[in-house]
């Protein structure tokens, strides 16, 4: 008993000492907070794969009321936004190249004609293709149906311009990319944060001393994670918090099941962390080690692009990725409603990862200066 | 009573470099014993072996009657370690560095509190105990890295070079806080390449090139230095840097000062005497004067090297 106090002690020691360096460590405890701030704001406003007001020309070679209203129809789509009028089409490609449009539509002088014969293409497009993602956006104006006349719309003539952004304006990608970005920031700083853990304390010579102490190596470990649980779970209630005030995610309700989630993530993280710190010799090869990890997660997790669109290979990386997981847990619960029960084998997957990194780390973790 | 440490044949390879080589040793209890060696000679690898930071490529380490490495978590209960470096944690206070240690070696609830403020009190840090440890003079690191060592009252007390960086006062203070310990009870080891420490010392083991040179007390070592040591001053002693060199029977020459400091060998004719005579050329005069560490350290030292070149 007297054995078990003595060690819970000796964590308690390890876990305030790790407090009072992250209270004093301005910078790290900046981070704490504008790690997800940042992130969040830009992120959840820039990975939007809904193009809208993409600047474009004009060269129109009629000028009369079938056109204007063509014109007209065509920027309310807020796909393009007519900036500029050119006389020659040479004009237009003008300025596409010097970037001071995106995209353009020349409007031939037998557009009506070629309207009412039904043959052939009413106008031409042009487009950057150098951005494929507003590229795409902009070829999907080909098929928008275009009528001159609200009257007749059974004349209406669909052969170009699709509806399909214009009639979903509300796509609203944040909603997808908020949960993503709570996996991805929390990847960053708890695997960051405890992969400097203890090869700081080799570097300022603290280890020297520590190690001639009785603590033990678990004692440690958990001391040393302890406090990085709660810094994680503020940075999820900042993210939460953000992603309710600026992006309206859906969260209210489902807040148990969401913290419980992230615990068992920043758990696996944290290990993972301390996995690092016990692998290599300085904080910058930490910080190494730690970016050569994110990138993988960033890309392959799910976060940035659709998992089962990936190769095969690729998904078989991902899975051992926590992110991954994490993804397919946090989605479940903000997007979908998913029940806990669908998602064991996530949950048991991250629970296994960090016992298996806790313990690793542990016995990785030498008591001597070798 | 049985001897606080052991060790046997302790040696230490790193690759092709032996840090350690064979060294025997026992320290009796209630002693302050150090350990004299120039920079690089072995010292700290040893002593960090003997409170288990490394482990022995040979030999037998028995410390407090335990075995290292199978007894080293036991072993740490009870021995206090000072490091060459100053490791406390600079930014945490004085106070907070303490009562990690305390609660790490297993002192905790109201006696923590009490035993750390008479640590304080006794090191004269109390008045420094919210300052952040980093910040403070030379002199205060070594006094909080010493009241934390031996926080739990431990029996043997390690200590690698605790005063090389302060000034000499404070190394005095320091020096009697330690007599003050052993009379009470501590056992302690201290490193050291400075021949004021090395003269405060009960017993000495002079390490060279990671091989026990010499080992006695230092006035056993200085009585049974082996050599003459003569004062030779005068007007012309500048020039007898040439004069010196090449001949056998003197052994090490240093200058101090206005004089210089001979080391002869020991023949039938005493040193200073056949000195006087090999000088007679010169407006110098010859004194014979009494060993110090110094030159016990120098001779233990030279003989190393001399075998070394044979």
């Amino acid at each position: 008993m007297n054995a078990l106090i003595a060690s819970f002690i000796r964590i308690m020691a390890v876990c305030s000492k790790e407090m009072i360096h992250l209270v004093h460590d301005r910078l790290t405890f900046g981070m704490v907070v504008m790690i997800p701030l940042f992130q969040l704001v830009l992120f959840g406003y820039t990975i939007n794969t809904d193009v809208r007001n993409v600047p474009a020309g004009i060269v129109d070679q009629v000028n009369n009321s079938f056109t204007r209203k063509l014109i007209g129809d065509l920027q309310a789509s807020q796909v393009v936004d007519f900036t500029k009028v050119a006389n020659t089409p040479r004009e237009l490609e003008t300025l596409i190249r010097n970037g001071e449009v995106n995209a353009g539509i020349i409007i031939p002088h037998d557009v009506e004609k070629r309207y009412y014969s039904g043959e052939g293409d009413i106008a031409q497009i042009l487009v950057d293709g150098s951005d494929t993602t507003l590229a795409s956006a902009v070829r999907a104006l080909s098929s928008f149906p275009f009528s001159p006349d609200q009257t007749i719309s059974n004349r209406s003539r669909a052969g170009s311009f699709s509806v399909r952004l214009l009639y979903n304006p509300e796509r609203r990608s944040s909603l997808f990319t908020v949960p993503g970005l709570l996996g991805v920031i929390l990847t960053m700083t708890m695997i960051m944060f405890t992969s400097i853990a203890i090869v700081r304390e080799r570097e300022r010579g603290n280890m020297e001393l520590l190690i001639t102490t009785p603590v033990r190596n678990l004692e440690l470990m958990v001391g040393k994670i302890t406090p990085y649980v709660g810094i994680g779970l503020i940075q999820v209630s900042v993210i939460l918090f953000l992603g309710v005030l600026l992006f309206r995610v859906p969260v209210v309700g489902k807040l148990p099941q969401v913290y419980a989630a992230c615990l068992l993530f920043i758990l696996a993280n944290l290990t993972l962390g301390l996995m690092i710190s016990t692998l290599v010799k300085n904080q910058l090869a930490a910080m190494q080690m730690s970016f050569f990890l994110l990138l993988p997660s960033i890309l392959l997790s799910g976060f940035m692009f659709p998992f089962v669109a990936m190769p095969k290979i690729a998904q078989q990386i991902a899975e051992v990725l926590p992110l991954t997981h994490f993804l397919r847990i946090i989605r479940g619960i903000i997007l979908r409603e998913e029940p806990m029960s669908q998602m064991m084998s996530d949950i048991t997957f991250l629970a296994l990862f960090a016992l298996v990194f806790l313990i690793i780390s542990t016995i990785r973790f030498s008591k001597r200066l070798e | 009573m049985k001897d606080i440490i052991t060790v046997s044949g302790l040696t230490k390879r790193f690759g092709t470099f032996t840090a350690v080589d064979g060294v025997d040793m026992s320290i009796p209890p209630q002693t302050v014993y150090g350990f004299l060696g120039p920079n690089g000679s072995g010292k700290t690898t040893a002593i960090r072996m003997m409170c288990g930071l490394l482990q022995p490529t040979a030999g037998k380490i028995e410390v407090l009657g335990m075995n290292i490495p199978e007894q080293t978590e036991q072993i740490r209960r009870q021995v206090g370690y000072m490091t060459q470096k100053f490791s406390m944690y600079g930014d945490l206070s004085v106070y907070q560095n303490m009562r990690f240690m305390a609660r790490i070696m297993g002192v905790y609830g109201r006696g923590m509190e009490q035993r750390i403020a008479h640590l304080l009190e006794r090191f004269k840090l109390d008045t420094f105990s919210r300052r952040s440890a980093g910040s403070l003079s030379g002199g205060q690191k070594r006094r909080l890295a010493l009241a934390a060592s031996v926080i739990h009252k431990p029996k043997l007390l390690l200590l690698d070079e605790p005063t090389s960086e302060v000034d000499p006062n404070t190394r005095r203070e320091f020096w009697d806080e330690l007599f003050v310990m052993c009379e009470a009870g501590t056992t302690i080891l201290v490193t050291t390449h400075l021949m004021d420490e090395a003269e405060r010392c009960h017993h000495l083991a002079i390490i060279n090139e990671g091989c026990k040179v010499a080992d006695g007390t230092p006035t056993d070592l200085k009585s049974g230095i082996g050599a003459d040591i003569c004062q030779v001053q005068g007007p012309d002693i500048s020039e007898l840097r040439s004069v010196f060199s090449g001949e056998k029977r003197i052994l090490a020459t240093a200058r101090i000062g206005m004089a210089i400091r001979v080391i002869t060998e020991k023949g039938v004719e005493p040193g200073c005497q056949w000195l006087s005579t090999f000088l007679a050329d010169y407006q110098v005069s010859v004194e014979p004067a009494e060993p110090s560490i110094e030159d016990v350290f120098v001779m233990a030292t030279r003989d190393n090297r001399g075998a070394e070149q044979g």
